[in-house]
């Protein structure tokens, strides 16, 4: 790695960065070009790699509704509306409830600390096909099929294992002295873990929100199983309803994709350092 | 000697025995009781879990063996392991598993080496690296459907991508449709999900490569090393452990592959893509036969329970990154 390279070898690996960003940008820059048709552009033969009348109107339609905006576009914008709450409160609470759990693996002793961590990550990997069935029978007889809140509890279900392993191992990378120093204070606990382990642990809190919020927007399986119209389906679902109708909107469902992508792509790219960190320590993308 | 709450604890007088609500009290105090704040912190944690997966897992266990079929809730009875002998003796069956033996080998295969050999490009630092290693994870950040309709379209028979270009470059006479094949279809979605995840071997490698001590590869060059002995007997050996945790966490994720597999061709054409999760769930959501669902689900489970034992022993036996 050190050695210098010669001139060819420096042109090949120059070459293979070249390959690869195309390979990288080709298919996005296809969706966004596509979203950017017409819908009768985009049946020409051969393709127009540029569009000669690019429009902005999908955007506009889904992003600004009017009355005369059609219904896919409208319920394309209630979808974005319930994939960012879901994902928020997925987010935000099992941050919370992770955090305080992972304290206690990373800090506390107590019976079967270890075998329970483990068992709780184990748990994670399981395929959502498993525990489908029974789910579908609770959320129908607790009449939440179809709300956001039963996508929030079904999220938690992976969300949460998550958050709990990463900030464990983000807990034991603390030094210890900092807690102990607070206690000696005067400080109980609670109290150390609420004014010392929590601001200092800031950026893991962030790094490990983001992710779980990319989790959560990535959902399928949950989304399309259990909601049914635009009152709880998410953008996921959205998307793939575009294929399932007869007459396929090519140019709006490319738009669809790409203001799907838009979120995690600039929170990925944002946060990158944090999210090699995040992944390192131990994390599955479902 | 800690504690802040034990001055205002209300009943006085020197009590002879510790009564009922002390003894609660001790036993509450955090301070001196971990375990009694241990369990008030994972206990929301716990809750959820049982509530979301172990219950709902054991659920389907129970329910793998019996024959219930939401078309004919009338016959439901206990069938034992009949569900699982129906399985394991239809052809069909065997033939998923195969398919999904085939795109887990594969992708996750074209994966690493990909993955491992776009992070030792990285690492080598040709012009433009910097730019390369932040576009790297746009990919792995699309959702997977957006990405699976991505391909979908670029694939499309009649106004796809892919279909435009070779015909202008001269290469096809006329348009191919190219998810209408069987096997061709499977190695599609094969390439579409090499796109999305190669991403994450990527940053799991170049993470690791960032730990290996320079000092060996000196040492290495002045002993007259090639480049290639060093990338086997130095650079491999000491990225086995996170090549290790990438092979499993990827094999979990292959074998259960569903989303990529729903939005670009649905188990078609003529279950040319037909894999285990797809299976399960065509049982369970379009046939209602819920009992036999089960079973399939479990078997999947199985399975990756078994990768998620190897996993957690891994990064329990080895100090594996950073």
């Amino acid at each position: 790695m050190t050695q210098r390279p010669g001139l060819l070898q420096k042109m090949f690996l120059n070459v293979c960065v070249i390959l690869l960003l195309i390979y990288v940008f080709a298919p996005l820059a296809w969706l966004f070009i596509s979203s950017i048709s017409t819908r009768a552009e985009l049946l020409v033969i051969p393709p127009h790699w540029i569009p000669e009348q690019p429009t902005l109107q999908n955007y506009a339609d889904i992003l600004f509704p009017g009355a005369e905006t059609s219904r896919a576009a409208q319920d394309f914008g209630e979808a974005l509306g319930n994939s960012i709450i879901v994902s928020a409160a997925v987010t935000l609470i099992s941050l919370v409830v992770g955090a305080l759990a992972a304290y206690a693996f990373a800090r506390l002793t107590f019976p079967f600390r270890q075998s329970g961590l483990l068992a709780i990550v184990g748990l994670r990997m399981l395929p959502a096909v498993s525990v489908v069935i029974p789910l579908y029978v609770i959320l129908r007889d607790l009449t939440l099929l179809n709300t956001r809140t039963a996508l929030v509890l079904l999220y938690l279900s992976f969300t949460l294992p998550f958050v709990i392993w990463v900030m464990t191992s983000f807990f034991l990378s603390l030094p210890r002295e900092l807690e102990d120093a607070a206690r000696v204070d005067g400080c109980s606990r609670l109290g150390a873990l609420w004014r010392v382990i929590i601001p200092i642990s800031t950026p893991g809190l962030v790094a490990t929100g983001v992710f779980a919020f990319l989790l959560a927007w990535d959902e399928f399986f949950f989304a399309l199983l259990f909601t049914s119209t635009p009152i709880a389906k998410t953008v996921p679902v959205a998307i793939a309803e575009f294929t399932g109708r007869n007459a396929i909107d090519f140019s709006a469902q490319a738009t669809g994709g790409v203001l799907a992508a838009i979120p995690p792509v600039v929170l990925a790219l944002i946060f990158q350092r944090y999210i090699v960190r995040g992944l390192t320590a131990g994390a599955v993308k479902g | 000697m800690y504690s802040s709450h034990s001055s205002h604890s209300g009943t006085l007088s020197t009590p002879a025995a510790p009564n009922f609500w002390q003894r609660l009290r001790r036993g509450l105090n955090f301070e001196t009781n971990q375990t009694a704040l241990a369990l008030l912190l994972i206990l929301p944690s716990v809750i959820l879990t049982l509530a979301l997966i172990l219950l709902p897992v054991l659920n389907t266990f129970v329910l793998s063996f019996y024959n219930s079929n939401l078309a004919r809730p009338e016959r439901q009875a206990f069938i034992g392991l009949q569900n699982y002998i129906d399985f394991f003796t239809d052809n069909f069956f065997w033939q998923t598993i195969g398919r999904t033996a085939y795109f887990t080998v594969v992708s996750v295969g074209i994966e690493l080496v990909l993955g491992i050999a776009v992070a030792l490009l990285i690492a080598a630092q040709p012009f433009g690296w910097r730019f390369l290693r932040t576009a790297i994870i746009i990919p792995w950040a699309v959702p997977t459907i957006v990405n699976g309709t991505i391909w979908r379209w670029i694939f499309n028979a009649d106004y796809g991508a892919l279909n435009g270009l070779l015909f202008q470059l001269g290469m096809i006479e006329r348009y191919i449709p190219w998810l209408t094949h069987p096997a061709g279809a499977m190695n599609l979605v094969i390439f579409a999900d090499i796109w999305h995840s190669f991403p994450f071997v990527v940053l799991m490698i170049s993470a690791a490569l960032t730990t290996l001590p320079p000092e060996l590869y000196e040492a290495a060059a002045i002993d007259g090393a090639s480049a290639w002995q060093r990338f086997t007997r130095i650079t491999l050996p000491l990225l086995r452990p996170a090549i290790m945790v990438v092979l499993v966490i990827r094999t979990v994720e292959a074998f259960r592959v569903f989303d990529i597999i729903y939005i670009m061709t649905r188990g078609g054409p003529v279950n040319g893509t037909m894999v285990i999760s797809y299976q399960s769930y065509e049982e369970t959501f379009r046939y209602l036969r819920l009992g036999s669902g089960a079973a399939l689900s479990f078997i999947v489970s199985l399975f990756i329970a078994v990768m998620a034992y190897i996993y957690v022993r891994l990064l329990y036996t080895e100090d594996t990154i950073g």
